[in-house]
């Protein structure tokens, strides 16, 4: 579905991006690992077309993104951090993320029920906490119905209840056959949801494998164990 | 670009910085024809804020909006939205206002006082100042991502164009005073918007005497219908040119 080829990415003198190329397949719920600065974050940003590689390719569907924008009509996005224009209110946001992209399906309003959003539909995007801001991101990911669905630290500042519940969406939408990309450092969290792991060090993939296979070649039981295991390995 | 830019202008109208900048200009003009006994003189002095106040309000609002715009365009950018229509809808919401603001302060008490040509004349020209001071904001707030850094420039800018301009010029017109230079003075003027503004105006006054020769050989140039025509042209590529550069650099700007 999703298919990178060989892009790379300065930002200064750094490379955070360095020749990488992957292949992304519908129905996969997929875990993005890694240390910090290793470029998870500027390849999910460089599949949205946020951050524009110097070199390579990327398709969506076998058509590449650039100068495109409608393959974003597919994607639901939840950043690591929501930002917000500050002045806004939560009715105000997703109004105009509806009215923008105009879809005629009607929203899936799931989430928006689950955490109680239509409550606080008058707060300014200001004075929300993180946690709550975490929730709008997520509600408005989710509304559209898209196939691809790409989650930055998801779970990140969520409450064990909202965490549950987005958990709980998430193994749906896999159900329903969507593309899933998480980034988390909670591995212990990926546990039951990805089917496959992706780790990447120093902006490029050193693997990328079907859960079972990693446990398998590792000789661990959970995919905590396994990363754990292959960190400690000098072959790596 | 419809649905963005109505909720760029309803966020622009909540903020009280254009609200206050209308009141300003509002007070200056009708303070300015009413202590005046005589319209020129009060129009005089309307100039002269037209000319300085409104580009720098114009650069600084907007540079600083540009900048606290950024969550917006970061919202909007993983939608399927054109990039190019985010920052055109930005630009027209920002003009809009800007020229709103003029027209509402300065426009409506002009039409009451001054003849109907010259009202009609220094509202388009500060219309034009306006929307050319916006574009130059988009340009100095996508040359670099560090708010302070973006704003110093604006400010640098609006001072180049309205106060060091126009010493440069009279600079030269000294130290090569004995050389037939007024031509090369036109052209020079028209390199800058506010100087190009206020030549048209006082064209328009009837003061251009004031100018001495060089008012002459301007009156020869602006004063004709192809001058004014492309004096006026030429105001319009002070919006389109810079406009269109920080358009390019936005399309490749990582978010």
């Amino acid at each position: 579905m999703i298919e990178i080829q060989n892009i790379t990415k300065h930002f200064g003198k750094l490379k955070v991006l360095d020749n990488l190329s992957l292949q992304l397949n519908s129905g996969e719920c997929i875990a993005l690992i890694g240390p910090n600065g290793c470029g998870k974050t500027t390849l999910i940003k460089s599949i949205l077309g946020m951050v524009l590689p110097e070199g390579g390719e990327i398709l969506f569907e076998g058509a590449s993104i650039r100068n495109s924008d409608e393959y974003r009509r597919h994607i639901g996005y939840m950043p690591q951090i929501g930002r917000y224009p500050d002045n806004m209110t939560i009715g105000q946001v997703t109004g105009m993320i509806k009215a923008i992209r105009n879809e005629k399906e009607t929203a899936d309003d799931e989430l928006y029920e689950q955490f109680a959003i239509g409550r606080m539909l008058d707060k300014r995007m200001r004075t929300l906490s993180g946690g709550t801001t975490q929730k709008v991101s997520a509600m408005l990911a989710f509304m559209f119905k898209p196939r691809v669905l790409i989650l930055d630290e998801p779970t990140a500042g969520l409450d064990p209840v909202a965490a549950e519940v987005l958990k709980a969406k998430i193994i749906s939408a896999k159900k329903q056959g969507c593309l899933i990309l998480i980034t988390s450092h909670l591995l212990s969290e990926l546990e039951g949801m990805v089917s496959q792991v992706i780790f990447m060090q120093e902006g490029r993939v050193v693997l990328h494998k079907n859960v079972g296979e990693l446990k398998t070649d590792t000789g661990k039981d959970t995919i905590a164990q396994s990363i754990i295991h292959l960190l400690k390995d000098p072959v790596l | 670009m419809m649905r963005i830019l109505k909720y760029v202008v309803l966020d622009i109208l909540k903020n009280r910085t254009v609200l206050a900048y209308t009141c300003m200009l509002a007070m200056f003009s009708w303070s300015a024809f009413s202590l005046e006994d005589n319209v020129a003189k009060g129009l005089l002095t309307v100039l002269n804020i037209v000319l300085l106040a409104v580009p720098l309000v114009s650069v600084l609002f907007s540079t600083i909006y540009v900048y606290n715009s950024n969550e917006f365009i970061e919202l909007l950018v993983s939608h399927p939205v054109k990039r190019s229509r985010i920052w055109k809808a930005l630009f027209a919401g920002l003009s809009l206002s800007m020229v709103t603001a003029y027209f509402a302060g300065i426009g409506i008490p002009l039409l009451i006082f001054a003849d109907t040509g010259t009202a009609v004349m220094m509202i388009a020209a500060g219309a034009l100042l306006s929307v050319i001071f916006v574009a130059v904001a988009f340009l100095s707030s996508i040359m670099t991502r560090d708010k302070a850094k973006g704003i110093g420039i604006s400010v640098m800018l609006w001072l180049y164009f309205a106060l060091l301009f126009d010493g440069l010029v009279l600079f030269l017109f000294f130290q090569f005073a004995d050389y037939p230079i007024e031509k090369p003075v036109v052209i020079l003027s028209a390199l800058s918007p506010v100087d190009l503004c206020r030549i048209l105006i006082l064209l328009r006054l009837d003061v251009s005497a004031m100018m001495g020769y060089t008012g002459a050989i301007f009156k020869d140039f602006f004063g004709t219908s192809g001058g004014l025509v492309s004096s006026f042209g030429l105001l319009v590529l002070w919006v389109t040119v810079p406009f269109y550069l920080s358009l390019r650099r936005f399309r490749k700007k990582d978010l």
